[in-house]
């Protein structure tokens, strides 16, 4: 049966490693990363698409609703409804906007959320590119987010639009050097600004991960991250209450639909990294605990995937537990908490680099 | 013309037509993101120098704060455009000399005739880094031995400038109304609310 199978594909399989062949390098190359891309992207996009149905569903639980649950069995089928909605309504263009730039700032703001998973290694070896400077790549990438949101205010030509720009224009700035500061506390127990290195750095087993010595950054990045995706308590940027829907008020159909895409993809990228600095990545819990050849101990994309789901989960935990944030209090955090806190750790660091002691034990 | 050649081409391309834009452009918010766009396709040319370090910081820095900052503060001008563009022309010769003054500076200094001050003679054959190769590393690794003394120098500039910004815009005013976080937390039920012994009244 098999033998047949393969017989009867095997002229396919020939006739295509022929037409390959006729590829130059430089095209095979760039033939193979799109296609690598294009296997990050794509079910990237389907947990983008899930994360929102999670979202109701959580939320709905959390405040004993159902959620979502007429559109296919148990409303599975609802993310793909919402989307086949926004892609067939109008995209709306005011009357007195800057079209071109009303038109780029959706596409500025999730270009960043899709680039920064180029870096991100999902397995032992398993990146699209694995480059030295990895961790700066994602910093800076994540550092330009924010275009897509300010120019979205300022081309709608509204004023609650542009209110709002203002707004999270202020907070990312703030909360990026705390970001940065907490970046800082992992390069210095890495060594390296390395995304497998850095994975690599906490290998050992459960006590071994970043987390431990340096709780209060791993606090820090992930409260920043928080802020830095305007996702609630601090979601100024969209209150409802204050400013309609913020920078995205003017936006329909599928320019709206792409902010909601960068939300989301930003989202499970925060919480992505948040596992591989801080959780160890694509390592196993059970490491040294177990038998170095028990299935468990064995290091696998899954483990990294649960860890990325927990944090992933807290963010809509968080939506439905806290209240907004004053935005003198969100200021007040970033500015005169975090950044703080994250230099005087950095101090902490030093002293235990000095004393050998954590990650730094010779 | 390999690849490498092309993507040279291309970003440098770019960056020539968004620096126009930025000069030429009537809208200062557009000037301000052809801006961006210029320091964007300069940080990938710098990629491919092998200069990854400083490519990234490029971005970081320019692209994703200060970049972020000037177009806040341009975003919320009144924006006369027409009167703004009063003056193009007769600026215009001006510009052009101090650009080709400066364009005659650069190929002075690094270009082919001069007395090659940077050393670009040697960089005709310079050879490729390995792949393991870290711009960062060499980059750390020169800056805290032979050039630490400047290196702590320019960071304590640095740090005095950021004291008189802040020394220069810190005012008391006691008119404006602030809350202290410290006190709202540390307010207790006695505080606001007292509860009085009455009798019972019967109204007519």
């Amino acid at each position: 049966m098999i033998e047949s199978i393969a017989d009867f594909f095997a002229p396919a399989i020939a006739l295509w490693l022929e037409v390959w062949a006729w590829f130059p390098a430089d095209m095979q190359t760039l033939l193979l990363i799109l296609g690598k891309i294009v296997l990050i992207l794509a079910p990237l996009m389907i947990c983008v698409a899930y994360i929102t149905y999670a979202e109701r569903k959580i939320i709905g639980y959390m405040q004993i609703r159902i959620g979502p649950n007429r559109v296919g069995f148990r409303g599975w089928l609802q993310p793909i409804a919402d989307a086949m909605k926004l892609m067939f309504k109008e995209v709306i263009i005011p009357t007195k906007s800057d079209k071109y730039l009303f038109l780029i700032a959706p596409v500025l703001s999730i270009m960043p959320a899709l680039a920064a998973w180029a870096v991100i290694p999902f397995d032992r070896g398993m990146a699209l590119t694995d480059v030295n400077a990895g961790l700066l790549y994602v910093l800076a990438l994540t550092s330009i987010g924010v275009y897509g949101v300010i120019i979205a205010g300022w081309a709608s030509n509204s004023k609650y639009a542009i209110l709002s720009s203002l707004r999270v224009g202020a907070q990312i700035v703030a909360y990026e050097i705390a970001m940065g500061f907490a970046l800082v506390g992992v390069l210095m127990a890495s060594g390296s600004l390395n995304m497998s290195d850095i994975v690599e750095g906490q290998s050992g087993g459960f006590w071994s991960w970043y987390i431990w010595p340096l709780l209060p950054m791993f606090f820090v990045y992930f409260i920043s991250g928080v802020a830095e995706t305007n996702r609630a308590p601090f979601d100024v940027a969209e209150g409802e209450s204050e400013i309609v829907a913020g920078f995205h008020v003017e936006y329909s159909g599928m320019a709206f639909a792409v902010f909601f895409l960068a939300e989301y993809a930003n989202i499970i990228l925060i919480s992505a990294l948040t596992a591989m600095l801080f959780l160890g990545g694509w390592l196993s819990p059970f490491e040294g605990v177990l038998d170095a050849d028990h299935w468990l101990a064995a290091t696998s994309f899954f483990w990294f995937f649960g860890k990325a789901c927990i944090f992933a989960f807290c963010f809509l935990w968080f939506r439905a537990t806290f209240p907004r944030y004053r935005y003198d209090q969100i200021m007040r955090l970033g500015w005169k908490v975090f950044i703080p806190v994250t230099i005087v750790w950095l101090f902490v660091e030093a002293v235990m680099v000095v004393a050998e002691v954590g990650p730094w034990a010779v | 013309m390999t690849i490498t050649d092309f993507l040279f081409f291309a970003f440098a391309g770019v960056t020539v037509a968004a620096a126009l834009g930025v000069v030429a452009s009537r809208n200062p918010v557009h000037s301000a993101l052809f801006l961006v766009l210029t320091f964007f396709s300069c940080s990938a040319i710098w990629l491919m120098l092998e200069a990854e370090f400083l490519a990234i910081t490029l971005v970081l820095v320019y692209v994703g704060a200060v970049m972020v900052l000037f177009l806040f503060v341009v975003m919320m001008l009144d924006i006369n455009v027409a009167k703004m563009r009063e003056g193009f022309v007769s600026y215009l010769p001006v510009g052009i000399l101090f650009a080709l003054l400066m364009l005659g500076l650069m190929v002075y200094v690094v270009g082919p005739v001069g007395p090659d001050v940077m050393g670009t003679a040697a960089l005709d054959n310079a050879v490729k880094h390995a792949a393991d190769y870290s711009n960062t590393e060499a980059l750390g690794e020169i800056l805290y031995t032979d050039y630490v003394l400047a290196f702590e120098i320019a960071a304590i500039i640095l740090l005095v400038a950021i004291i008189a910004a802040i020394s220069l815009t810190l005012r008391r005013r006691p008119a404006t109304k602030y809350q202290t976080p410290g006190k709202q937390i540390k307010v207790k039920r006695d505080d606001r609310l007292k509860i009085i012994e009455s009798d019972a009244e019967v109204l007519k």
